[in-house]
């Protein structure tokens, strides 16, 4: 593009941002960062990038932009901050619960990613319960703190992690979600039926069929593919290593890989591994980017301190669309079939899962060494602009099979997404009364291969969209034009016009 | 070849048992409610045709030798058939051999703790739920009953060792109103709760709430009084189902729905008695 006219495009979205009354002072502030990052480029665009993206959107970059400056998810080791302080900070150790808190409250100030918030605030309870003394205390102070994570960290892609074992926070922590019924943080129980106790996973069930949160990590599969106590939940559904986390996320839109082959076998044999390896050579040239010129690496607090070790960092290789794809590919080949219905289409999900797989596994990138210098798959959710497309691998809305089968499909293809892949299931709110049903739902859904199971119920305001969550009534202010503390509200709002989340099948317990 | 006729399997339940369950309805019943939910499971079928005019979309026929049969396939669910029924039954029903309602029960796995059998009235066809419980207890699944109470638990040993519990229906204390309601008397009932209760099986007993037209607040007393001391033998849900007229015949579809502050008083009343798990729906 002619410089000129690059310009003035700039200028224009300039503008566009701060004339925008949905958006909030600091939503503005971000925007304005981002329009910096896409129209600067601080790397040679890989060969193929530009028309895979642009022209034929059969991949995307996420809208990182060309000169990343932070990594995307950061899961900073907040034990060490617990333990020894932060020099940086100027914070001690602390020594009860209030002073605990006080030190998180800080210190995720300081947390940037993507989204410029925390994605990743600390196994909760872990960090709270050892402070744990007078409970009625406590409540409230914990209380106070949830209300203080949702009402500064504008973005419901910041996630915290409860288990697998049983504490008085976690127990708490659930207490204050239910009465604060907020959209953040995002709540993640590590689920291990050998670890965790049965009422305290109801009391989970029960939480989230009143606030949308947790959801559910099926943990011996993560510890299995990351290692026990070396794992976190960030983000949406995001696997990732303690102490590091993901340098970039890029996608495959699988449904416009099939679009645009002509059959499977030109799909096979050429679309498809030509979009895998653009999108390698685009995460590698991020990383490289982000690893040796910007100062992240070299400067920031958090890496010099020994909060996150840059070994501890990957890539994740995100695709969605796989039921679009299925679905276009067997009708181009004449083959009567469905996703997540006939084994025909479910077979020809697991054709192209290996494949990936196969071919992801074989590119190496020399910054991801704790993670065998291989990127990791992940089931991306998709993106508020997007339509006709089904998040990751996950059955088409309106079209879901019966709620066993749903199940069992899960666990077929979620193992290979390391990095996150999960369904998510509303029950009507008559489930409430028999949480144990729905444990045992979940129970049923990990042994049958699930990673990641969300649920909310039918009378919740808090819902989830794809990964995140988001209150009904923001939703419904940000329609009326109105804005709203948090980014995320915009998302939803855009995605249930588009992909008709609100569709999705209500499951009933008779 | 064990049979018996099934009105209708139920994937997954949340409300027949602990946990999520595979619920198993049995057609016929000894009793005959007024208030029944489900009435078109009191009796088997008569053949006697009403039904297979009024289907709208002839899913209904009568084969040569007069039987009316059903075909799932074409059946949209509208439930013409049962309303029209003037043998309060189903045309529905089918006669499954235990190694179909197994294979029905192994589709549910691994996402259900066990098997609920209820109806009608489960005991009738007890032969055949014995069989299917010694088949299903090698599965990993726990098997419960539903019943209302009226074959002697105390002299059928085999029938309760292959049970893991019993659910209770507990219609009413008063013999008299009992007789009236569901016209058999109460007193075989109360015999069952109180020997279940001593031998740890009663898992739930559960009854359904009517203002002013069951002595509610009696048998929640009666019972309560004659269970208590037998908590200690394992832990009895009281279940108190507030009345609704969905599914319930004429005239008895006009009575009232009790209050919610009415369910919580008999709660009160069941909690004050020790009853520690007493849910109200």
């Amino acid at each position: 593009m002619e410089e000129n006219a690059k310009y003035r495009q700039f200028q224009e979205a300039v503008l566009r941002v701060v004339s925008d009354p949905h958006l909030t002072h600091e939503q503005a502030m971000m925007q304005l960062s981002r329009l910096a990052e896409s129209y600067t480029e601080g790397f040679p665009m890989p060969e193929g990038f530009l028309e895979l993206q642009d022209e034929l959107n059969e991949m995307s970059a996420m809208g990182e932009g060309f000169v990343p400056y932070v990594p995307r998810y950061i899961l900073p080791d907040y034990d060490k901050l617990m333990r020894e302080g932060c020099q940086f900070l100027r914070l001690d150790p602390p020594t009860n619960l209030r002073e605990a808190i006080n030190t998180l409250e800080i210190f995720y100030h300081h947390v940037p990613s993507t989204t410029h918030f925390p994605v990743f605030i600390g196994k909760l309870d872990r960090l709270l319960d050892p402070f744990i003394e007078d409970e009625a205390e406590a409540k409230v102070l914990i209380k106070d703190f949830m209300r203080f994570i949702d009402r500064t960290i504008s973005d419901s892609f910041c996630h915290g992690d409860l288990g697998p074992e049983a504490t008085t926070a976690g127990r708490l922590i659930l207490e204050a979600e239910r009465e604060l019924q907020d959209s953040t943080p995002n709540i993640t129980l590590l689920y291990d039926p050998d670890k965790t106790p049965d009422d305290f996973a109801c009391l989970c069930v029960q939480a989230a069929l009143d606030c949308a949160k947790p959801s559910f990590a099926n943990h011996r599969m993560f510890s299995a593919d990351l290692g026990e106590n070396e794992y976190g939940i960030a983000s949406c559904y995001n696997g990732l290593l303690l102490g590091g986390g993901s340098y970039t996320l890029a996608r495959l839109l699988l449904n416009n890989i099939a679009f645009h082959s002509e059959g499977k076998e030109d799909f096979f044999q050429n679309r498809l591994p030509r979009a895998i390896d653009v999108q390698c050579a685009i995460m590698d040239a991020k990383i490289d980017f982000l690893v040796n010129k910007s100062a992240f690496f070299r400067s920031n607090f958090l890496v010099t301190e020994g909060f996150v070790h840059p070994d501890r960092f990957t890539g994740m290789f995100g695709m969605v669309g796989m039921c679009e794809c299925v679905n276009d590919l067997l009708k181009k080949e004449g083959v009567a079939g469905r996703y997540g219905h006939d084994e025909v289409a479910n077979a020809l999900g697991d054709e192209i899962m290996a494949f990936i797989d196969q071919r992801v596994k074989a590119h190496h990138n020399p910054y991801c060494p704790q993670t065998g210098g291989r990127f990791l798959l992940h089931a991306q959710v998709g993106v508020d602009s997007d339509s006709q497309c089904s998040p990751g691998v996950r059955i088409a809305i309106g079209d879901e099979p019966e709620l066993y089968d749903h199940l069992r499909h899960c666990g077929r293809y979620e193992k290979y997404f390391v990095s996150g892949a999960g369904d998510i299931f509303p029950f009507e709110s008559t489930a409430a009364r028999n949480p144990e049903s729905v444990l045992d739902v979940i129970k049923g859904g990990f042994a049958a291969g699930m990673r990641y199971f969300s649920t909310y119920s039918s009378d919740s305001d808090v819902i989830r969209i794809t990964g995140y969550l988001v209150k009904r009534s923001d939703m419904e202010k940000y329609d009326s034009g109105k804005a709203v503390q948090h980014d995320t509200v915009a998302l939803g709002a855009n995605s249930m016009r588009l992909r008709h989340f609100d569709d999705r099948k209500l499951r009933s317990l008779c | 070849m064990l049979r018996a006729p099934v009105n209708k399997i139920i994937p997954q339940s949340s409300v027949d048992g602990p946990g999520n369950r595979t619920a198993i309805f049995f057609q016929g019943c000894n009793f005959s409610c007024h208030y029944c939910h489900n009435p078109e499971t009191i009796h088997l079928c008569q053949n006697c045709g009403t039904c297979v005019a009024d289907c709208p979309v002839g899913a209904l026929r009568r084969d040569e030798a007069g039987t009316v049969c059903w075909d799932p396939a074409r059946c949209v669910g509208c439930d013409t058939c049962i309303k029209v029924c003037p043998h309060l039954s189903s045309p529905k029903v089918r006669l499954l051999a235990v190694e179909e309602v197994l294979a029905e029960v192994e589709k549910g796995m691994p996402f259900i703790r066990g098997i609920t059998v209820s109806g009608g009235e489960c005991t009738l066809y007890r032969d055949f739920v014995v069989s299917l419980f010694e088949r299903v207890h090698p599965l990993g699944l726990t098997a419960l009953l539903d019943s209302n109470g009226s074959r002697d638990f105390s002299a059928d040993a085999e029938l309760l060792d292959t049970c893991d519990g019993v659910m209770l229906d507990i219609k009413c204390f008063d013999s008299a109103i009992h007789q009236k309601l569901t016209g058999q008397p109460s007193e075989r009932v109360r015999e069952n709760a109180v020997f279940l209760a001593k031998k740890g099986k009663l898992t739930e007993i559960r009854t359904v709430v009517i203002p002013d037209y069951l002595p509610n607040e009696e048998t929640v007393r009666g019972y309560c009084e004659l269970l208590a001391p037998y908590l200690s033998a394992g832990p009895i849900r009281y279940k108190l189902i507030r009345f609704r007229p969905f599914g319930v015949r004429e005239p008895y579809n006009r009575l009232e729905t009790p209050s919610e502050e009415y369910m919580e008083q008999l709660a009160e009343i069941a909690r004050g008695y020790g009853f520690a798990d007493v849910i109200s729906v």
